[in-house]
């Protein structure tokens, strides 16, 4: 206990990526993510690195783009209308195969919406957060603990991959303070940085850019960038599994959300209901072969998210009709509450 | 164990840092714990309000639906979170500031005159470590000097020149419960 310290998610992802050696951060304020940018203002440059409050946040993720092209690990932070308007950047980063963590305590939308916390850009973060065929990694803590953890992987998922990487959270996954510790890990293997641009001494020049106007030039690049997703399935899938082996019922929840089931779920065990949970870490890669297996076992499946509906369809295709997928929503920066989740979840089972 | 406490009065009454400050502690103690603040667009006069959880086990909501436990420090508070004591529960009023009789017969209400107790030792700004005092002598799951100890560790260095008139003003609300 004594290796312990008391903080936010904010604060403590911000010292999750200064240990994974992270140099350089650039960023613009917006709630509910500001204690990250302010965390990083006073502790980066007393490491030597750089933190910048660019004018904007497209100012913000092209220099994220030149920091990672310069062969830096280089984070940025956001929140849902911010994301959008970094969207362009991280478009141009994944076409450049520049690696870089990008986080988004996400809030309820659409437009500038509320502060509340939200699980309303999903479908952004892994399926459309911009122009072109691509995709993100994206990873969902659920406790503060696990946003350290997954931080120090995140760097080195973009590493090894040359991808972005996003963050997903939420205002009570940065605003939450719980007790976190920093474990010392050694970096896995990964490859050399030999692409960057810095200055070509002694060697051929780097060029690092998305344009590429020879369709089979492109054509080639988008089956390289599939690949790598292809390969991010079957090496990068995280997911916990809390009391499915008796399990009649499966409920599937990330992130915050998955934290208030768990509470639903000790209360209807003690009901006597077989209920347990499937909780996606990674959301790109998605969890399926753990959904797809769990189809053979359960009746049914209840999906519940902070929002009207989104991973609920990543679920449905992945049990492939084999079992019903019910959907519990609870949008607009409400929390769902335990009692509403076990409600539905009765309904379900009728 | 599981202790589910909401803590709300003014911005500037330090309701957060008596969140975290018994947050720490429970820590310190060895017990899980979680704490969250409201972060709406709160500002000094206006209300504000954090939730912690001390427990045995892991934490699943940090987010209870029902807390056993309320702490009031001014008037809207009390309007806003009495009716959300759970059934057998205590809520703790700060009755300096709060001139309503809670009608409620299913709890135990608990007034703490923290506002004047902390006058007494000079200063009305250390009323919420008065009020701390009190909760933490009542409820019993971390021991008071625990608390004490973690002040050191939760106030920035720049006020620990407060050090000792906080612990004399969460010493002030024990003497009232004991």
């Amino acid at each position: 206990m004594s290796d312990k310290i008391l903080m936010k998610g904010n604060e403590a992802i911000a010292e999750a990526a200064i240990r994974a050696g992270c140099t350089h951060f650039f960023g613009y304020p917006i709630t509910p993510q500001n204690e990250l940018p302010a965390y990083m203002a006073e502790k980066l440059p007393e490491q030597g690195g750089v933190f910048l409050q660019a004018e904007s946040e497209v100012a913000a993720i092209n220099m994220v783009y030149g920091a990672s092209a310069a062969g830096a690990r280089v984070m940025t932070s956001s929140s849902s209308p911010g994301i959008s308007l970094k969207a362009e950047g991280i478009s141009y980063i994944a076409g450049a195969e520049l690696p870089c963590v990008i986080v988004n305590m996400v809030r309820a939308g659409p437009g500038l919406g509320g502060i509340g916390p939200s699980q309303s850009d999903y479908f952004q973060a892994t399926k459309g957060m911009a122009h072109g065929d691509f995709r993100l990694a994206v990873l969902a803590p659920d406790s503060v603990q696990e946003a350290v953890d997954l931080t120090r992987q995140a760097f080195d998922i973009a590493d090894k991959y040359r991808n972005p990487v996003m963050i997903l959270g939420d205002g009570v996954i940065g605003q939450m303070m719980e007790p976190v510790e920093f474990k010392e890990i050694d970096s896995p293997e990964l490859p050399e940085k030999d692409w960057i641009v810095d200055g070509a001494e002694g060697r051929e020049r780097n060029i690092i850019h998305s344009l590429r106007l020879k369709t089979e030039d492109l054509t080639e690049h988008n089956w390289k960038l599939a690949r790598k997703y292809e390969q991010m399935q079957e090496d990068e899938v995280r997911y916990e599994e809390k009391l499915m082996d008796d399990a009649e019922v499966a409920i599937v929840a990330y992130g915050t959300t998955a934290r208030v089931v768990k509470t639903a779920i000790k209360e209807a065990r003690a009901e006597g209901i077989k209920v347990g949970l499937i909780r996606p870490i990674s959301l790109f890669p998605f969890p399926k072969k753990v959904i797809k297996k769990a189809a053979q076992q359960v009746d049914c499946f209840l999906t519940v998210e902070m929002s009207t509906g989104q991973m609920v369809e990543d679920v449905r295709l992945a049990v492939n009709g084999e079992r019903s997928v019910a959907f519990y929503g609870s949008p607009g920066g409400a929390v769902p509450s335990p009692a509403e989740i076990l409600v539905k979840l009765k309904e379900v089972m009728e | 164990m599981l202790v589910e406490l909401i803590i709300a009065g003014f911005g500037g009454q330090g309701v957060m840092l008596m969140g975290q400050l018994l947050t720490y502690a429970g820590m310190k103690a060895g017990r899980e714990v979680s704490w969250i603040p409201s972060y709406g667009p709160e500002m000094r006069g206006g209300t504000a309000n954090c939730t912690v959880v001390l427990a045995d086990e892991e934490i699943a909501s940090p987010l209870p639906t029902e807390p056993n436990v309320i702490v009031v420090m001014n008037r809207p508070s009390l309007d806003k979170f009495a009716e959300k004591v759970k059934t057998g529960g205590k809520l703790f009023v700060n009755s300096s500031l709060v001139d309503k009789e809670v009608q409620r017969q299913d709890i135990e209400v608990i007034e703490v005159p923290a506002n004047e107790l902390a006058l007494d030792l000079g200063i009305e700004k250390v009323a919420n470590m008065v009020m701390l005092g009190a909760v933490v002598a009542k409820l019993g799951v971390v021991d008071l000097e625990t608390v004490i100890d973690s002040l050191s560790e939760v106030l920035p260095a720049h006020r620990h020149n407060l050090l000792e008139l906080n612990k004399k003003a969460l010493q002030q609300g024990r003497e009232l419960i004991i």
